[in-house]
């Protein structure tokens, strides 16, 4: 039997916890100190990455392994929006920008907002073609499109600077913006899973042909959870240039390498729930700083251990294969954190103990 | 002419090194279906056992070579031991996020063991001089280099031909990747079989690796990713599955790419792109591949 | 050739004109012609491999016949796809149960409806054969998420298919996942699911698979009831001679994907091709 709570209920919870949760952001933005801020900016930016490729892989299924690329759409341009006119002339010393770019100058959420949009379009044109396929061949098409996307990055001197990349982005992603996106991120996304067409998608998961002879345009939906999926990845991407402040085409942190972070953080978190997805991106977020240290020098039992460049992602890596053979439900595995089902578990709990 | 006979060998040459690594991923996907991600990475971790066998160990070139190829060999069924056969029965798509883990974890186990900074793989030859040597045809000048490797590439296809066609251990692997099942109930021990495909593949792919790095000396961790991918490209152009499908479609790349990038040098950077395009054509044209079989999904 | 019980007054809704369907060398379904009336209930029997899946699969759309042509409620759909045929009306169970395994007995009836609202490349075929439009609004996708004018809808497409889910006994499996259903209450979603799409025409695929012969004889009462109370037509594969024989007005018989014979109950049962093709191979259920 269903026993759910009252609709007025979960709405009134569901508002304290956002108050509580923007109260939270009031106090760390006051009290922490520049370092832990960082991160608890970027844990909201991991988590619009992985709540936008859980809509793609996890909800509906399809094996992306393009999301760096989208990122990366995002984050140059909004980089190249951002970036004062002066600023651009002087750091496009190889070859000259485009005129068209060499003059735009706007404002973060203009700038985030056209990331988003021109990321949307990408996926929608690299969704013609690769989403008529099944999933090992969409996976490596999908890797590949990314790859090409960085490799554009790389030579088209006037529009992106080339290897030199983009500096002094303006730090604009504040804590208020990143966790600000997120929500939209997560409401929107949400609204979407929990309505028809969020039914659908998760038919074309479980059974594709089941799904088209249910009257299930499979292709078309598969292509509008891609494209949404592909504009919060842009936007992500605008938040992440303004975070790092620089974007480097071959820093591992911007290519295939950044995919596979925010998949480990899908898989850990659950492969198909949203709180899933943010609760793997606050833990790896968490993970990897607190594994920094595994990269300094430290003390073991009194002996003194040198720090090995890379063991971090080494034992993140680990962790991931080992969660893939043992548990690869992950934390949440498809269900997701409602004030119902939080219920429900703590009835279980009391009626057992 | 000249220009034509230097880009011809090297073609030869790169199509051959890209066949050696695609032969791999074909067989792996034929007995498994799973892309085996990791394949690049096992690639890599031979080259810098050839670079240690030679470089700290002070073993010649060619015990370093034999070194190496068993080592990427060994490698390769221990993954499988390990990381894939526990998933022999999860969905597809578990394994392939698996494979991806592990391509992952050999990275980053090459970063911290040998280290971020790139190492040039000449340091194993004392001798530099055997680099130098040339052989003219026809009035071109091509490296011995590109000779020695397109013979040892044509040996180690002999051996893989013979071994899949005419001993019993490739009966038993063509079996499996017809149907795992009733190979099975004859009797086969499938778990080792698959094993030793791991094993063979990944034995090609390092030498493939080693001789690449005669060529491109610059050995880094992260040598195996593009190099993979575009086998990977190569195998599927071919024929996923079928082997002389891989040893095609990696020659087909190689003399594209070279070609490609001889008459056309103004689009040098995009060079990679150009698999990546060959790729997605393959894929919407004829996606079983010049020689693979087209499969009908059952409704 | 005509059957004597054959209601010439009743139009036919499905037609399937000389169709023929060859994978590469193997010809599964060969020169097949049939017309399917209003309101009739339809039997397709035949002995294992002979092509009947096919058929269904080339009605749905899942594949493209590779000669000859079908039409439905006189529109063509031979070269039209799987969702947009069950758009303009025509359901369809699986022989193996595919159902969506990890969503609740609820989400699969529901995600039937889903066609109903966002349709739009088969809401212009049915426009240009004069046929009402069913899209309920526009701008689904944005509704859907902004929730603006959707919960209405909503509510609609949940009452129906509790409704549904009533009439088939299976309430009390609501809210649990399909795959923990026993496997007759499987099949049961199936139908319900396949009724939820609100069709015309009903193609059951092995309904009475698995199933004794009480839960057989249920199954019976149940789909003649289910044609009666949703004015469906109902085109069925059975191996269970009881299910044939006993709901089945006609019958139509494949062997080898032809046609082979067709005609009432009665008629099959003493043709001699039939028991011929039958006898000649081994096959359960006679």
């Amino acid at each position: 039997m269903e026993r759910k709570l009252p609709k007025k209920l979960n709405f009134v919870l569901t508002l304290l916890f956002i108050l509580f949760v923007a109260f939270l952001l009031y106090l760390a933005n006051e009290k922490l100190d520049e370092y832990m801020l960082r991160v608890v900016r970027l844990i909201a930016i991991y988590g619009v990455m992985a709540v936008s490729l859980n809509l793609i892989n996890g909800i509906t299924g399809i094996f992306s392994l393009g999301h760096a690329g989208f990122i990366l759409v995002g984050a140059y341009t909004s980089a190249l929006l951002t970036l004062s006119p002066e600023q651009k002339m002087m750091s496009f010393i190889i070859e000259p920008i485009v005129p068209w770019l060499a003059n735009v100058h706007t404002d973060f959420l203009t700038a985030t907002l056209a990331g988003g949009a021109l990321s949307a379009l990408f996926a929608f044109l690299i969704g013609w073609p690769v989403l008529r396929l099944s999933g090992d061949y969409l996976a490596i098409a999908s890797l590949g499109f990314a790859e090409v996307i960085r490799i554009f990055a790389l030579n088209a001197i006037s529009i992106t600077n080339g290897p030199l990349g983009l500096k002094g982005i303006p730090e604009y992603s504040s804590i208020w913006w990143c966790y600000g996106w997120l929500f939209v991120t997560v409401i929107f996304v949400a609204s979407l899973v929990n309505s028809s067409y969020g039914r659908a998608l998760k038919a074309i998961r479980e059974d594709r042909v089941a799904a088209e002879v249910m009257g299930i345009n499979v292709f078309k939906h598969q292509l509008i959870s891609f494209v949404v999926g592909a504009f919060f990845a842009g936007v992500s991407g605008a938040l992440y240039a303004h975070w790092l402040t620089t974007i480097d085409p071959r820093a591992t942190t911007l290519g295939p390498m950044l995919t596979f972070y925010v998949l480990i953080m899908i898989v850990l978190g659950g492969l198909g729930s949203i709180s899933g997805s943010l609760i793997g991106a606050a833990l790896f977020a968490i993970l990897f700083e607190w594994l920094r240290d595994l990269e300094e020098p430290f003390v073991l039992f009194g002996m003194r251990v040198p720090g090995i460049k890379g063991m971090r992602t080494l034992v993140i890596s680990v962790i991931f294969i080992l969660v893939m053979i043992f548990w690869q439900r992950g934390i949440m595995g498809r269900e997701e954190l409602t004030w119902n089902n939080i219920y429900r578990w703590l009835k279980r709990r009391g009626e057992s103990g | 002419m000249t220009f034509f006979l230097q880009n011809f060998f090297n073609g030869i040459m790169l199509g051959g090194l890209y066949a050696l690594i695609a032969v791999g991923y074909s067989m792996v996907y034929g007995i498994l279906r799973l892309i085996n991600f990791a394949h690049g990475d096992v690639m890599m971790m031979g080259v810098y056992f050839a670079y240690y066998s030679a470089v700290v160990f002070s073993l010649n070139p060619i015990l370093s070579f034999t070194v190496a190829v068993l080592g990427a060999a060994a490698l390769g069924f221990l993954i499988d031991r390990v990381a894939y056969k526990p998933l022999r029965k999860a969905p597809r798509i578990s394994a392939l996020i698996t494979a991806i883990g592990v391509s992952f974890f050999l990275e980053n186990l090459a970063v911290v063991i040998f280290g971020a900074i790139p190492k040039s793989f000449l340091d194993v030859f004392k001798d530099k001089s055997i680099l130098e040597k040339t052989i003219t045809v026809a009035d071109a000048r091509i490296p011995l280099l590109t000779f020695l490797v397109i013979i040892v590439t044509f040996a180690m296809f002999s051996v893989l031909f013979f071994v899949v066609y005419k001993t019993k251990i490739g009966m038993a692997m063509r079996a499996i990747a017809a149907d795992i099942p009733t190979t099975s109930l004859m009797g086969v021990n499938v778990d080792n079989v698959i094993g030793f495909t791991f094993a063979l593949g990944s034995a090609l792919a390092a030498a493939g690796g080693i001789m690449w790095a005669m060529r491109f000396p610059n050995v880094h961790p992260y040598m195996g990713f593009v190099p993979g991918l575009k086998a990977f490209i190569a195998a599927v152009f071919g024929g996923i599955g079928s082997i002389s499908g891989a040893v095609l479609g990696g020659i087909l790349l190689g003399m594209i790419e070279i070609f490609l990038a001889a008459y056309f040098p103004s689009v040098m950077g995009y060079r990679d792109a150009f698999a990546f395009i060959i790729l997605i054509t393959v894929l919407l044209v004829k996606p079983s591949g010049l020689l693979g079989k087209k499969a009908i999904e059952k409704v | 050739m005509t059957s004597p019980t054959l209601d010439l007054s009743k139009k036919p809704i499905l037609i399937l004109d000389r169709v023929t369907m060859q994978f590469g060398g193997l010809v599964a379904v060969d020169d097949f012609t049939a017309e399917i009336r209003q309101g009739e209930l339809v039997g397709l029997i035949g002995p294992n491999g002979a092509g009947k899946t096919t058929v269904f699969n080339l009605i749905t759309g899942i594949y493209h016949p590779t000669k000859g042509k079908i039409v439905f409620d006189g529109i063509d759909i031979t070269p039209l796809k799987p969702h947009q045929i069950t758009h303009l009306g025509i359901a369809r169970t699986f022989q193996n149960i595919r159902l969506f395994s990890d969503m609740t007995v609820l989400e699969n009836v529901l995600v039937a409806q889903h066609h109903k609202f966002t349709n739009p490349d088969a809401d212009r075929i049915l426009k240009i054969n004069g046929k009402s439009v069913k899209r309920m609004a526009n701008f689904w996708f944005w509704r859907s998420v902004l929730k603006v004018g959707y919960l209405k809808f909503e509510k609609e497409m949940v009452s129906k298919a509790k409704e549904l889910i009533e009439k088939l006994g299976l309430s009390k499996f609501m809210h649990e996942k399909a795959s923990a259903l026993p496997y007759g209450d499987q099949r049961k979603l199936e139908i319900a699911r396949a009724l939820a799409t609100d069709p015309k025409l009903l193609l059951l695929d092995e309904p009475a698979a698995g199933m004794n012969p009480k839960e057989t004889e249920d199954l019976m009462r149940f789909i003649e009831r289910v044609r009666e109370e949703f004015d469906l037509t109902i085109f069925l594969i059975e191996h269970d001679m009881k299910v044939v024989m006993g709901i089945c007005e006609r019958i139509i018989v494949m062997d080898y994907g032809r046609i082979i014979a067709e005609g009432t109950p009665k008629e099959i049962q003493n043709n001699p091709k039939v028991i011929e093709a039958y006898l000649g191979r081994e096959w359960e259920g006679v």
